[in-house]
C-alpha cells in the first residue's frame, strides 16, 4: 500500500474531505461506490488500458534529452513525453477513465471545467469517442487567451460555456460546473480535471495519471538500470505531478520537485504558487492549501500559463508540503518563457506553458547534479495552444 | 432570542415563520442595517445574514451578485459582526457563511463573538454533517445552533442523519440547484418536506426559490419556516419596498 493513500474519510493528514452542498453528497458516496468496484474489474481495467493504448498512444517515450543536457552540463535529463500523448497533453489520461467510469454509471452527460483548454479538450475528446453529450464550463479571459482550444471543443461536439464571474478563470469555471451538477445531478457526471474537489475526486484522478510515473519507474530501470534521482512536474491543481510521483513515494532516493507558477514574482502578489505562500483553507470541496486574504476570501491570482493559474491546490500535495516529501518552488512567468525557448531550440520540443515552468526549474537542478545521475521532467503537454501567447510577449 | 423559543411562540398563535434573507454589505453596509431593522420591523422572524464569499458555489446569480456588493463594500466578519453588535432586534440572528471565512476568523473565537452580537445559529452549505462534528459541539456548548441543509437528492438515512444533527430548525431544500427565486415549485415538494418530518421534532423550515405569498400558503402545512432569500435580494436591487414586501409574505405565514 502506498504511503499515502487516504484514510476513509478521503483526508491526507487534515487535507481533502467533502466541503460541498449537501446536494451532492449522496452523488459522491455513489461514485465512490462505483469507482471501487470499476477498480477491482479485469474488464473496465482491460477497456481503459485498451484505449489508453490503441486509442490515445501510451506508454508515451522517456526521451533522453542529450542536447539539453549538454547545455544543462550535470546530470542526464530525460523528458517524459506526455505532450505526444491524444490531444497533447496528459489529461487524456483521466478523462478516458472517468468517461468510461460515466457510462458504466449510466451517466448520460458530462460537465467539465478547463483553465487552459486542455482538460476541456480532453473531456470532450473522450464523449466523443464513447458517446456522451459534454458541456465545458471556462473562465472567459481563458476563452480569449486559449481560443483555438475553444474551437477544438467545439468541433469535438461540446458546447463550451464562458464563465464570467470573478476572475473569470479556471477556478471561476469550477464554481459554474459545481453549480451546473448542483442543479443536474441525476444524470450529469461532473470530470473534473485534476486532483483537486471532492472526495473521492483527488484520489481517482491521481489513479488515473499515476500510469505516467509507473511508466517512468520502469522505463528507466529498464534503460539506466537505476530509478531516476530527481523529478520534476510543474503543479497547478498538481494531477500531471501527483501522477508523475506517487509510484515512486515509496522510493526514498528519489527526490521530487513540484514547480508552481510565481507569475510576476513571489512578493509581486501576482502568481499561483499556492503551496509556496498560501495557507490552509477550504475550497471547491476539500481542505487544502489556499491563496486566500486573511477574511478567507480567495485570492485572484495570476500566471502566463492558464493551467497554474489557480489559488488552490491537490490535498495530497498539501500533506506532501507537509511532511517534506516533495519540495515546491516555484518559477516565475519570465523563467518559464525561459525554459519554453530552451526546449525549443534545444531540442525541437515546443511544451505547454505549464510544462515550462517544470523545464526551467529542471534544468537548473540537473545543471548541479552529477553527470551519472537521472532528472526526470514531465512535459505535461504540448505548446500549440500557447503560441499566440508567446508570440504576444515576445 | 434562541431559535427554539421563537417557533415555539409561532406554534402557539398558529403561523409559520418568515425567515428573511440579506447579504451583508448589500447594496452598502448602511442599507444592509436598515434593511435588517426594516425586515426585522415589518414581521420577518427571523433572519438569515449571508456573509459574502468570493466563490458562493450554491448560489445563484442574484445572491453571487450581491455577496460581490458585499465583499467590495468591506463586509467581512470583523465588520459584520461590529456592525450588528448594537442593533435591538429582538428576533434570532442566523449566519449564513461558507466554511471558508469562518475557518478564518476562527472557531472559537467567531462563536463567542456572535453570542455577544446575538447571532444564535450558523448555516454553511459547503459543511455536510460528516465534516461538522466539531462545529456542533463547540457550537451547542456556546448556545449557538446548528442548521444542516437537507435536499430532495438526499438519500433516506442522510435525510435521518441531518435532521438528528439540526438544531433550531432543518433546513429543507426545495429543490436540486441554487439559490435563486423560481416561478413554479416542484410538485413533489410536499411530499419531500413530509418526509423530512417524520424524522424529527425540530421545526422544519423550506427554503431556494420561495419567491411569493402563494408559494408559502401552499406549504403552510407541511413546513414550520419559510426561507425567502433571492426575492428579497431582488427587491432590494429593484428599489422595491422592503418592509411592504416582509409584511406581504408575513400575511401569508398565518394560518
Amino acid at each position: 500500500m502506498p504511503v499515502t493513500d487516504p484514510d476513509a474519510r478521503g483526508r491526507w493528514g487534515p487535507y481533502g474531505g467533502r466541503y460541498v452542498p449537501e446536494t451532492v453528497m449522496g452523488a459522491l458516496d455513489a461514485l465512490e461506490a462505483a469507482y471501487l468496484e470499476a477498480s477491482r474489474d479485469a474488464e473496465f481495467q482491460n477497456r481503459l488500458d485498451y484505449y489508453l493504448k490503441e486509442y490515445a498512444g501510451r506508454p508515451t517515450p522517456l526521451y533522453f534529452a542529450e542536447n539539453l543536457t549538454k547545455r544543462a552540463g550535470g546530470a542526464k535529463i530525460f523528458l517524459k513525453r506526455e505532450d505526444l500523448l491524444h490531444t497533447g497533453a496528459h489529461k487524456m489520461n483521466n478523462t478516458l477513465g472517468q468517461v468510461l467510469l460515466a457510462r458504466r454509471m449510466g451517466k448520460t452527460r458530462i460537465i467539465a471545467e478547463t483553465g487552459a483548454g486542455q482538460h476541456g479538450v480532453a473531456t470532450a475528446t473522450a464523449c466523443a469517442l464513447l458517446g456522451l453529450e459534454c458541456v465545458v464550463y471556462m473562465g472567459s479571459v481563458d476563452t480569449r487567451r486559449q481560443r483555438m482550444n475553444v474551437f477544438r471543443m467545439e468541433l469535438l461536439g461540446a458546447e463550451v460555456r464562458p464563465v464570467d464571474s470573478g476572475s473569470k478563470t479556471l477556478k471561476d469555471a469550477i464554481n459554474e460546473a459545481m453549480r451546473d451538477w448542483v442543479t443536474n445531478i441525476s444524470d450529469t457526471f461532473y470530470c473534473i480535471g485534476s486532483v483537486v474537489g471532492p472526495s473521492p475526486y483527488p484520489q481517482i484522478v491521481r489513479d488515473f495519471q499515476s500510469i505516467i510515473g509507473s511508466e517512468v519507474r520502469s522505463r528507466c530501470l529498464e534503460r539506466e538500470g537505476r530509478l531516476p534521482d530527481c523529478l520534476v512536474a510543474c503543479v497547478g491543481g498538481g494531477s500531471n505531478a501527483i501522477g508523475l510521483f506517487h509510484p515512486m513515494l515509496d522510493d526514498a532516493s528519489v527526490r521530487m520537485v513540484g514547480v508552481e507558477a510565481g507569475g510576476l514574482g513571489l512578493d509581486s502578489g501576482k502568481h499561483g504558487a499556492t503551496l509556496c505562500k498560501g495557507s490552509p483553507g477550504v475550497l471547491h470541496g476539500a481542505m487544502s492549501y489556499l491563496l486566500q486574504d486573511v477574511y478567507g476570501q480567495v485570492a485572484e491570482t495570476h500566471s502566463v500559463s492558464a493551467g497554474l493559474d489557480y489559488p488552490g491546490v491537490g490535498p495530497e500535495h498539501s500533506h506532501l508540503k507537509d511532511t517534506g516529501r516533495v519540495e515546491y518552488t516555484s518559477v516565475t512567468d519570465e523563467e518559464a518563457l525561459d525554459g519554453f525557448c530552451t526546449l525549443c531550440e534545444a531540442e525541437g520540443i515546443i511544451p505547454a506553458l505549464e510544462s515550462s515552468h517544470a523545464a526551467a526549474r529542471g534544468i537548473r537542478i540537473a545543471a548541479e547534479m552529477k553527470p551519472d545521475q537521472v532528472v526526470v521532467i514531465n512535459v505535461s503537454g504540448r505548446g500549440d495552444k500557447d503560441l499566440e501567447i508567446v508570440e504576444g510577449l515576445a | 432570542m434562541r431559535i427554539h423559543e421563537q417557533f415555539a411562540k409561532l406554534k402557539s398563535g398558529n403561523e409559520a415563520a418568515l425567515i428573511g434573507y440579506l447579504t451583508a454589505g448589500f447594496p452598502t453596509m448602511e442599507g444592509f442595517l436598515s434593511n435588517l431593522e426594516e425586515a426585522a420591523g415589518s414581521g420577518a422572524d427571523i433572519i438569515e445574514i449571508g456573509i459574502p464569499f468570493s466563490d458562493p458555489i450554491a448560489d445563484g446569480p442574484t445572491i453571487q451578485m450581491s455577496s460581490q456588493i458585499g465583499l467590495a463594500n468591506g463586509a467581512t466578519l470583523p465588520a459584520i459582526l461590529k456592525a450588528i453588535r448594537d442593533l435591538d432586534l429582538n428576533i434570532p440572528l442566523v449566519f449564513m457563511s461558507y466554511l471558508n471565512p469562518l475557518l478564518a476568523y476562527g472557531q472559537d473565537r467567531l462563536l463567542a463573538d456572535m453570542i455577544h452580537a446575538k447571532v444564535t445559529g450558523l448555516i454553511v452549505p459547503d459543511l455536510p454533517v460528516e465534516e461538522a462534528a466539531s462545529w456542533k459541539s463547540a457550537a451547542e456548548s456556546r448556545g449557538v445552533d446548528t442548521i444542516f441543509l437537507v435536499t430532495p437528492a438526499s438519500p433516506e438515512e442522510r435525510v435521518r442523519r441531518i435532521a438528528e444533527a439540526s438544531t433550531g430548525f432543518v433546513y429543507c431544500v426545495s429543490l436540486t440547484g441554487t439559490t435563486g427565486a423560481r416561478h413554479d415549485l416542484s410538485d413533489d415538494l410536499p411530499a419531500f418536506l413530509d418526509r423530512v418530518r417524520s424524522f424529527t421534532n425540530t421545526p422544519i423550515a423550506v427554503g431556494f426559490g420561495i419567491s411569493g405569498p402563494e408559494h408559502i400558503r401552499r406549504l403552510l402545512p407541511h413546513a414550520d419556516g419559510m426561507i425567502v432569500g433571492s426575492r428579497v435580494i431582488d427587491a432590494i436591487r429593484n428599489g422595491e419596498d422592503v418592509g411592504g414586501l416582509i409584511r406581504k409574505l408575513k400575511d401569508a405565514t398565518r394560518k
